[in-house]
């Protein structure tokens, strides 16, 4: 498509079909244009046309109609189904990068420490998963360029995975609607050789980010009670990410990001089987960077490999 | 001239004092007081258009702030979707003609059917007061945790405004359901019904089913900004995703209350233009009642990238495009419908050509919205707003308006001016079209929606739509005008104009108080144009 570039894997694709089902709703369009006016003309009133004789049976004709579209639609529903799956299944070794969205920018924190706003610097050719959540309402994170699009929620973690495929800087934008000054919360990807990314990583390079999480969790208080000396009956979190946690309701629960999340800001509503729920919640005093830091932490004290949900 | 033949004075001439209008119980009455409240807020909702063109004719945000243009969007959907749209075609022609197309006196609950009429009124001026005390900025969607509990601006009026429009909305579907079902003259069976008629009879299970919905999500809303019960805002223990779930359960169905009712009034329009049969009238009726079935199934597609489960997505997906499948098959017949008729260009026929057109061109469009893996891209671009103002405004004002010029002489007695209406009937499918096209190229390129301020890469395709919009803005006012003429100067009309088929072009014109003389007793099918 014209002024658009097609800066990620998806975009071929994408545009492959969108503009199959453009060919095709063309033909429709000329079709039913065609016959409209040819018979607007031909029967037009006064003209002489022969008017003779109902068609009586309309079956055939309704059914040719009605079942070949349906054929159609199924078709193009199977081909946007197998890219769609494709577009919403991260590749288990996709690079995590982290953003938290709110009114009105775009925060972005890299594994290495690395932080930017309105700016999100990615390697040529490396699968990115970007991990998101809102501090406030619902935004979306949208790159045009690379035909991609996923609401950030405040309850909870949604991704989104690319391969970008051309050095370049594209624009970004927050696709839903997010207050006073949704028109201005964009910024831009910028993609780079890998050579170059390694370099911007190394002059940017802060303390990581499961450093600062480690860092919060004595601040916070947090290992006043989940250290393994402390008097505290607490859970341990050695091996907590990515391991199955029984709850004290009797049911389980995966422990991935958005349940390690809400374990901090909303203990109450998942509690641990076999503890008292005296965790306090923390949701006035952390915000979603630092809960992204700490979990950060917490998966770096896990030997599970990173979870990938394809459910969400 | 009809009067010779007229025992009884018209409807129109039954009182002229204010309370003989006010307090009315005659379905006629209440279709005029609607269409003077729908007149009303579809003019102040393109005027909100009209800012809304005008601010993105440059890219910065220099006519509005950006907080005024949230507000002015918000009340143009607002305006346009539940105190035009929704009530525009059942609610005055509906009103109008469904007792005098099935023979019947008037509707079945005449005090309810005013009712219904004060609800829109009270909502009307909520909505007003709303907009008067500094107006509101959560778009029409009124999307959680935002409207609840991060909008400073007035959600509560807003909200109240649409909850008790929604009751106007679902009290006109009830009196609906049971006039159909039970003042049908002799003879009339249901498949002898006139397409207009199916279309309201499924517009008013839409509303009454759907509408309760949106009314219930409205009142959380409320609880959630005034009490802080926690139902959508995650700070408090809720779902915002539920809000949507919710509210698109009742705001998809309700995209077929506005063009269900226009795919009803283009059959009438066509049939007469044509003197033909519908072609394949079972079909269009199965289309009808399937496309209000499945218009109940396909709400998530609203949502695809909203954080909804990929396999939601995909079940969504094949239900947008099995809803695609009936109105296929109702472009199709209508097209097929031309085949050996005997047609003559009158107004009203213009405007339904003009809908199937826009309506074909929304529907194909939808296609790509319905495909989970390109509505990634074009959701909540301008594509989105692209085609939802062809279905919507290409589709079903070009068939409201079409069915006002068609019933004009029934409704006030009168002959409007062909040649004018022809011509405003062609400058709108040009205005409309240089309109909106250009935002589904802007979509296409990736402009999202609700921006106050854009790319200058943009511009071009937005001076175009702004430009488009003056030429619309025209063709509306065109009508205004020479209808407004027609009352006072307009040739008298007699009882069938058009020497139409149906049962309320044997009533005079403007039809008495009682509509019908004698029960008419039908003795067959709709449409009984003669063929040579």
């Amino acid at each position: 498509m014209i002024g658009l570039p097609q800066a990620s894997g998806f975009a071929g694709r994408v545009d492959g079909l969108f503009d199959t089902l453009l060919a095709l709703s063309g033909v429709v369009v000329l079709g039913v244009f065609v016959v409209m006016i040819w018979f607007c003309v031909k029967y037009r009133h006064g003209s002489s046309a022969d008017r003779k004789g109902e068609a009586h049976r309309h079956l055939g004709v309704e059914l040719t109609w009605t079942l070949i579209p349906m054929a159609m639609f199924i078709g193009l529903f199977a081909w946007s189904v197998k890219l769609w799956v494709v577009l919403r299944t991260p590749p288990a070794d996709a690079t995590p990068i982290y953003v938290v969205a709110k009114q009105w920018m775009w925060k972005v924190q890299h594994v290495g420490g690395q932080r930017e706003i309105n700016t999100l610097h990615v390697p040529l050719g490396q699968p990115i998963r970007l991990v998101m959540t809102s501090q406030d309402v619902i935004h979306s994170f949208y790159v045009p360029a690379f035909r991609v699009k996923q609401d950030v929620l405040p309850d909870r973690y949604t991704d989104l995975w690319f391969t970008a495929t051309k050095t370049g800087t594209y624009h970004l934008f927050c696709a839903e609607f997010c207050g006073t000054d949704h028109a201005r919360m964009g910024g831009e990807v910028v993609v780079m050789t890998p050579a170059d990314y390694a370099n911007w990583l190394h002059a940017h390079a802060g303390t990581g980010l499961a450093a600062q999480g480690a860092a919060m969790f004595r601040r916070f208080g947090c290992s006043g009670c989940h250290d393994p000396h402390a008097g505290v009956h607490a859970p341990d979190l050695d091996n907590l990410y990515g391991s199955t946690v029984p709850l004290a309701n009797g049911s389980q629960v995966l422990a991935d990001e958005r349940y390690l999340h809400d374990a901090i800001m909303l203990p109450k509503l998942q509690v641990a089987a076999g503890y008292a729920p005296i965790m306090p919640s923390y949701q006035d005093r952390i915000d979603e960077s630092d809960v992204l830091a700490l979990i950060a932490y917490l998966k770096s004290r896990s030997n599970h490999p990173e979870i990938v949900d394809e459910y969400r | 001239m009809s009067t010779a033949e007229r025992i009884a004075p018209s409807y129109l001439e039954e009182g002229f004092s204010l309370r003989s209008w006010l307090g009315t119980r005659d379905h006629k009455r209440i279709a005029i007081l609607y269409a003077l409240g729908i007149t009303f807020f579809f003019f102040l909702g393109g005027l909100a258009a009209a800012l809304i063109r005008l601010e993105l004719v440059t890219p910065a945000g220099d006519v509005l702030s950006a907080e005024t243009y949230n507000k002015v969007f918000t009340f143009h959907g607002v305006v346009m979707v539940w105190f035009f749209l929704i009530p525009s075609i059942p609610a005055t022609l509906g009103n109008f003609l469904l007792p005098l197309m099935i023979g019947a006196r008037d509707m079945a609950f005449p005090r309810l059917n005013l009712f219904s009429w004060y609800l829109y009124i009270v909502g009307g001026l909520f909505t007003i007061a709303c907009l008067l005390l500094g107006g509101v900025d959560t778009g029409w969607t009124f999307y959680t945790p935002f409207s609840t509990m991060f909008s400073n601006s007035n959600v509560m009026l807003a909200v109240v405004g649409v909850f008790v429009v929604g009751f106007s909305s679902i009290f006109t579907g009830l009196n609906f359901i049971v006039t159909i079902h039970t003042m049908r003259a002799p003879g009339m069976t249901w498949f002898r019904l006139p397409l207009f008629v199916w279309s309201m009879y499924a517009v008013a299970l839409v509303m009454m089913l759907a509408t309760p919905v949106l009314a219930m999500t409205l009142a959380l809303i409320a609880l959630e900004r005034l009490f802080g019960v926690g139902i959508f805002d995650p700070a408090l223990g809720g779902d915002p995703l539920l809000f949507q779930h919710f509210f698109w359960f009742y705001s998809h169905p309700a995209v077929y209350i506005m063009v269900l009712p226009a795919m009803g009034v283009v059959s009438e329009l066509i049939t007469a233009g044509v003197r033909r049969r519908i072609f394949g009238y079972k079909f269009m009726v199965w289309a009808i009642v399937g496309i209000a079935v499945v218009g109940f199934l396909v709400w998530g597609h609203h949502m695809f990238v909203s954080g909804q489960s990929m396999y939601a997505g995909i079940i969504f997906s094949i239900l947008s495009f099995i809803i695609a499948v009936p109105s296929a098959i109702k472009v199709f017949n209508w097209t097929a419908t031309l085949y050996k008729g005997d047609i003559s260009f009158t107004a009203p026929l213009l405007y339904a050509l003009g809908f199937v057109g826009l309506f074909m061109l929304g529907g194909l469009t939808g296609l790509f919205l319905a495909a989970t893996a390109l509505d990634v891209s074009l959701t909540d671009t301008y594509f989105v707003v692209a085609h939802f103002h062809y279905i919507m405004v290409g589709g079903s004002v070009m068939a409201y308006l079409g069915g006002i010029h068609y019933w004009w002489p029934k409704i006030t007695g009168r002959l409007y001016s062909e040649a004018w209406a022809r011509f405003a009937a062609i400058l709108m499918f040009f205005g409309f079209n240089l309109t909106f096209f250009p935002q589904y190229v802007l979509g296409w390129e990736g402009m999202p929606r609700r921006y106050h301020e854009y790319l200058p890469q943009y511009q071009v395709l937005n001076v175009l739509s702004s430009a488009g919009a003056t030429i619309l803005a025209v063709s509306y006012l065109l009508p205004l005008g020479y209808l407004l003429w027609s009352l006072r100067h307009g040739a008298r009309a007699g009882a069938n104009p058009w020497n139409a088929q149906g049962l309320e072009w044997t009533t005079p014109s403007p039809p008495t108080l009682h509509n019908f003389e004698e029960t008419p007793q039908v003795t067959g099918g709709p449409y009984a144009y003669e063929q040579p």
